[in-house]
Formats: C-alpha cells, structure tokens, sequence
C-alpha cells in the first residue's frame, strides 16, 4: 500500500527540480472541455490520454489543461492546441486513440492532423 | 447521460470549482447490508439561493452562456431516481452546496460506479488550487485521500507532475483495491 512516507521519497528527489516547469512563454497548451457535454461524450479518457502521454514522453513544454462548454456539444470531446505564434486548432470527437495520434503528429512532429479538426 | 456514476461526480464536483470552493468533500459510501450506494459531493463555495436550488433540477436551467440547457444535475439525479434512490441538494449562499445521491446497489438500473479512480485523479491533478477531501467506504471497510496532507509534503511541487501523478493514481488504486476485495460496485 501507498504510504506518506513514500511521497516524502518523491520530494527529496525532485527538490531538485522545482522550478523548471511552469508555464513557460513558448508553452504549448492542450485544452480539453470537460462540461457535462464533454464528458458525457468521453472526454475523461481523452484527458487522461494527453496528460500520460505528454509524462511518459517527458514533454515539459507542454500543459494540459481542462475548459467548460464552448457551444459545439454536437463535436464533443474536443481539444484545443494552442503553440506559440501559430493559430489555435480545434480537434473534434476526439478519443484517446486519437489523441496519442495528435501527440505524436501535432505536438511533436508539428503537423497538423486535419482529418480530425473541425471543418469550416 | 452519463454510462458511470463516477462520470456524474467528475461533472457534479466541477460545479463546486466553478462555485470557487476551496475544499471539495466526496464521499461514496456501499452498504451491502442497506443495500445502498451513497455518493455526496460537499463544497465550500459561493452556494445558491432557494430560487436557484428549485430550478437546479430542471434541465432548462443554466447559468452558462454558452448553451441553453444545464443536464449535469438532473443527469445525476434521474440516475439515483431510476436506480431506486433518492437525490438531494443543500445549499446556502455564502456557505457552500452539498449533493446527496444515493442508489439501491442491486438495482439493475443502477449504473456500475466506474472508474471513480480517474475521476478523483483528475480532479486533484486540474485543480491544484482546490483542496479535496476523498472518502470511500464499503461496509467497514474504506480509505481516505486528503491533498491537504499531500500538500504538506510536496510544498510547491506540482500534482501534475510524472511521479507525484502516478503515486496518486496508484494510492487511489491499490487502496480502492483492499477496500473492494472480489466485488465490483
């Protein structure tokens, strides 16, 4: 079983560390809605999705962060990405399949996935 | 509608963040012998008034601007209605708003609770500024998460980040897991 004790470990550990994340200038940010909409169409596993992977693949430059209602229930779950100096864009009923694709793509190889943004 | 309770919690306990609640309290609460799942979602936030709590309920009632209709408690509700239980919201403004859910456990319109340890995963990791209370009982049974104690240790080490997200992923499981032995509820 998970002790204090244990967490007491992780901060010895990343005392260290403090003050290197943050939200820097040049972040890029993930935002998922998560109203009622959102998460009645399954955006908690999105969610979950993108904040894993952006640990496992150790991406400091990235937040994930989570959003209300922004009026297009009909397209739930969506993700907005947002990098530096670029126009943000909107992903549409996205999965958590789809997310490690846009992980991949989008916030690491910089290319957008248009099959799954929002059409004009 | 929801296909877990615990997706009813994420999307309940979000009204306590936007009632800028600075101690959120879950509780979910099995009786075997009562046969009764309780779920309450307690804040400290801005409240409603008694006009607000009467139209709560009703599915045409929001406070957002976005959309027209507001379905995150009557989803709620209808659930712990359908499944044999009964619903209940306490509030005072200035106080905070308590949320009473409960369900009868072998109903077969009773949703399965779900993966209540990503709910209060994300809960604790996307609102760092919000302390939270988790307690989870099944008959005698249950354990308790308090970020405040978390909190203590970490100092300004974030939730969010790799160790301290999955040590809490992993408390949550490994003590979800004692607590419900061979049952899934």
């Amino acid at each position: 079983m998970k002790s204090l004790e244990e967490l007491k470990a992780i901060r010895e550990r990343m005392q260290g560390q403090v003050g290197m994340r943050g939200e820097e200038e040049n972040s890029i940010r993930v935002v998922v809605g998560m109203a009622t909409c959102g998460i009645a169409a399954g955006a908690r596993p999105v969610l979950t999705a993108f904040s894993d992977l952006v640990q496992e693949k150790n991406l400091t430059n990235v937040t994930v962060t989570q959003t209300g209602c922004i009026g297009m229930c009909m397209y739930e779950p969506i993700v907005e990405i947002t990098m530096p100096g670029k126009e943000k864009v909107t992903y549409v009923k996205m999965t958590a399949e789809k997310a490690a694709e846009v992980v991949e793509s989008h916030i690491i190889g910089g290319n957008v996935l248009t099959k799954y943004t929002i059409k004009d | 509608m929801m296909t877990e309770i615990s997706l009813n919690i994420l999307d309940v306990a979000e009204n306590s963040v936007k009632a800028k609640a600075t101690l959120i309290k879950l509780t979910v609460c099995a009786d075997f012998k009562e046969n009764l799942l309780t779920v309450v979602i307690e804040d400290n936030g801005c409240g409603m008034t008694d006009e607000q709590i009467k139209r709560v309920t009703d599915p045409f009632y929001t406070t957002r601007t976005t959309r027209k209709v507001g379905l995150g408690v009557p989803f709620f509700k209808s659930a712990a209605e359908s499944a044999g239980g009964s619903f209940h919201i306490s509030s005072q403004v200035g106080k905070g708003t308590a949320v009473t859910a409960s369900f009868q456990l072998n109903n077969i319109d009773r949703m399965p609770l779900g993966d209540i340890c990503a709910t209060v995963h994300t809960l604790v990791t996307m609102h760092e500024d919000i302390d939270f209370l988790f307690t989870y009982k099944v008959d005698e049974k249950g354990f308790v998460l308090d970020t405040r104690e978390f909190r203590e240790i970490l100092g300004d080490i974030s939730f969010k980040s790799f160790e301290v997200s999955n040590y809490i992923k992993d408390y949550l499981k490994e003590n979800l897991t004692a607590v419900n032995g061979e049952r899934i509820i």
